[in-house]
């Protein structure tokens, strides 16, 4: 049988494992406007995905991933709650890389549910679980939610807060955030500079483009403000550390992190939606002592998922990426619904990799 | 057939890659008038001239359609994806020379790092509904900078020329540009950032990787480098 057929085969095969789970087959258009990718995403989808366009409707991007689609069909007319499944090609620009596909199938399964996250997330997990048992894969799991509970509950000016919020996915500029705002990087001199004029603005020159004064002023007394604040405590950096370093079975992570809490109360809320999740997981067959947790997974490839994150890993093929990724999505839903929220956590297979495994047996 | 060398077809990089090459005993020139397009080899034999736009260079390098290309860095960099597997760099020319850099308003009183940049486009995104646009015709290569850097809330307007005077235009509040001296920048009233420098460029001899070529093509590749001596 050719490949392509294989494929689609075993993508009929997985849909209809998720429709028995109760899912609604969706279908959604491979033109998607880019506008609103690039209004999620940021210009980074440019890299990630193909844009086409037209002299009538503009910019179009071939459909990345279903996730937007899905939520956007969601919130025009669906009921609650929902699970839905849908099974197609996405596109995706490779130009570091030229073995990696560039179109390949993906089934998925969505659930939008509002009461009972714990339930949601272990019914999403152990679903695909299930689904892939016989493949001998190793499962990651994480939960984004810890790290942001512990941005939220630092004694630091809410700026500060926001500032590190806004970059948990880049990890990079988070550090370097950190860095600044517990003392360890020095100010630059150009900002020592700046703000020890009486009037910055004075010797400005020129004004030109968009951003008035009074936007730069207002910079100027917020940088004033942040230089009168206090460093974050060394204490405080050295737990958002431990947080990030938690990596060992679900069981152990769990308790390490109650370990945590004790010293930073702020995250108890969401170290206990973990013990919920881990218990809805175990009642659902899932070993405990055998599931990873990292507290820092999902941070570099996978933004706005904000909770609950993970994947499955052929361990002995290290050049196949993962073969499932997913997790839990509210604000994605909270920014596509302007304003409306809907809970939602899913996840997409790819079955050509299955195939490549030598199918489930 | 015959080895063929692409050079850049007009101004300053053109005559400078003639100087360069006529220093290792190869003189290039035009076959009949300034105007066209066909060049004359001389030095050597079984060796052509195709001028060029610098711009399509790299594409015609990484066809195999030019054995030899002369352009700079940049947009080596900017056309090709994983270019190190598409063409090989031989040797840096040492002139066309420029840095592509990042700019902002000098009115930017408060804005001097990358750091800024971003604080600056997160308030302006709140404040204007759009992200903050910064113009250039180097798409990729700046995508990649304030990627890798956690640069967030920007979008890449495009522009194939006269980048310096998008923000007195208000069709961009910065942009990514190349400089030599920074004097045109300065004339328009941008400043480059303190750690905005995106790529160091200049003109450079380049091989195209995927030339497969026929035993005397060769030959007179091997004897057209030791004459230039790369």
């Amino acid at each position: 049988m050719p490949k392509r057929a294989a494929i689609r085969n075993e993508a009929a095969r997985l849909r209809a494992c998720f429709e028995q789970a109760g899912a609604q087959v969706v279908e959604t258009p491979v033109l998607q406007p880019a506008e609103v990718l690039l209004d999620l995403y940021g210009e980074d989808i440019r890299a990630r995905a193909y844009v086409t366009s037209d002299a009538l409707r503009g910019e179009q991007m071939l459909r990345p991933d279903f996730t937007v689609p899905v939520v956007q069909a969601h919130m025009q007319h669906g009921a609650e709650p929902a699970r839905y499944t849908y099974a197609g090609e996405v596109f995706r620009r490779q130009e570091e890389d030229a073995t990696r596909a560039n179109e390949y199938v993906q089934v998925g399964y969505e659930l939008f549910e509002r009461d009972a996250p714990a339930a949601s997330d272990a019914e999403v997990f152990s679903l695909f679980y299930n689904v892939l048992e016989g493949l001998n894969l190793r499962a990651a799991t994480g939960d984004i939610g810890i790290l942001m509970a512990a941005v939220d509950g630092l004694h630091t000016a809410e700026r500060r807060r926001a500032a590190l919020r806004r970059h948990i996915w880049r990890p990079r500029r988070f550090r370097a955030l950190m860095d600044r705002y517990s003392g360890q990087a020095k100010v630059p001199e150009s900002r020592v500079n700046l703000l020890a004029m009486v009037d910055p603005m004075a010797q400005a020159g020129m004004r030109i483009g968009l951003r008035s004064d009074v936007e730069i002023s207002n910079r100027i007394n917020v940088l004033r403000e942040d230089a009168a604040v206090d460093p974050i405590s060394k204490n405080e950096v050295a737990m958002i550390d431990a947080i990030l370093a938690v990596r060992e079975t679900s069981d152990n992570a769990l308790e390490h992190l109650r370990d945590i809490a004790v010293d930073m109360p702020a995250i108890n809320g969401a170290v206990d939606r973990l013990a919920a999740r881990l218990e809805a997981l175990d009642g659902r067959g899932i070993d405990l002592t055998k599931l990873d947790f990292e507290a820092s997974y999902g941070r570099t490839q996978m933004e706005y998922y904000d909770g609950f994150v993970f994947g499955f890993y052929a361990e002995n093929r290290p050049d196949l990426p993962p073969i499932a990724t997913g997790g839990r999505y509210d604000a994605l839903t909270r920014q596509l619904g302007q304003g409306h929220e809907i809970p939602a956590v899913g996840g997409v297979i790819r079955p050509g990799l299955i195939l490549d495994l030598g199918g489930v047996k | 057939m015959s080895i063929k060398i692409g050079v850049p077809s007009k101004g300053r990089l053109m005559e400078k890659t003639v100087d360069w090459f006529g220093r290792h005993g190869i003189v290039l020139g035009r076959a009949g008038s300034d105007r066209e397009y066909a060049g004359t080899v001389q030095g050597i034999d079984n060796v052509e001239l195709i001028l060029l736009s610098a711009g399509e260079i790299p594409r015609e390098l990484a066809a195999g359609r030019i054995q030899l290309g002369v352009t700079g860095t940049d947009l080596v960099r900017e056309k090709l994806g994983n270019w190190q597997n598409q063409v090989k760099a031989l040797a840096e020319l040492g002139f066309g020379g420029a840095d592509l850099v990042l700019a902002v308003p000098q009115c930017w009183v408060d804005v001097d790092c990358l750091d800024d940049l971003d604080a600056a486009a997160a308030a302006f995104r709140v404040t204007h509904g759009i992200r903050l646009r910064i113009a250039t015709k180097y798409h990729r290569l700046t995508r990649d900078f304030l990627r890798d850097n956690g640069v967030a809330d920007y979008q890449l307007v495009d522009s194939q020329g006269a980048t310096e005077g998008t923000v007195k235009n208000e069709t961009a509040e910065a942009i990514a540009d190349i400089t030599s001296s920074g004097d045109t920048m300065h004339a328009n009233h941008l400043k480059i950032l303190h750690d905005g420098l995106i790529l160091r460029s200049q003109a450079t001899l380049y091989k195209s990787g995927s030339a497969d070529l026929e035993t005397e093509d060769r030959v007179t590749l091997l004897a057209l480098l030791e004459m230039l001596k790369v």
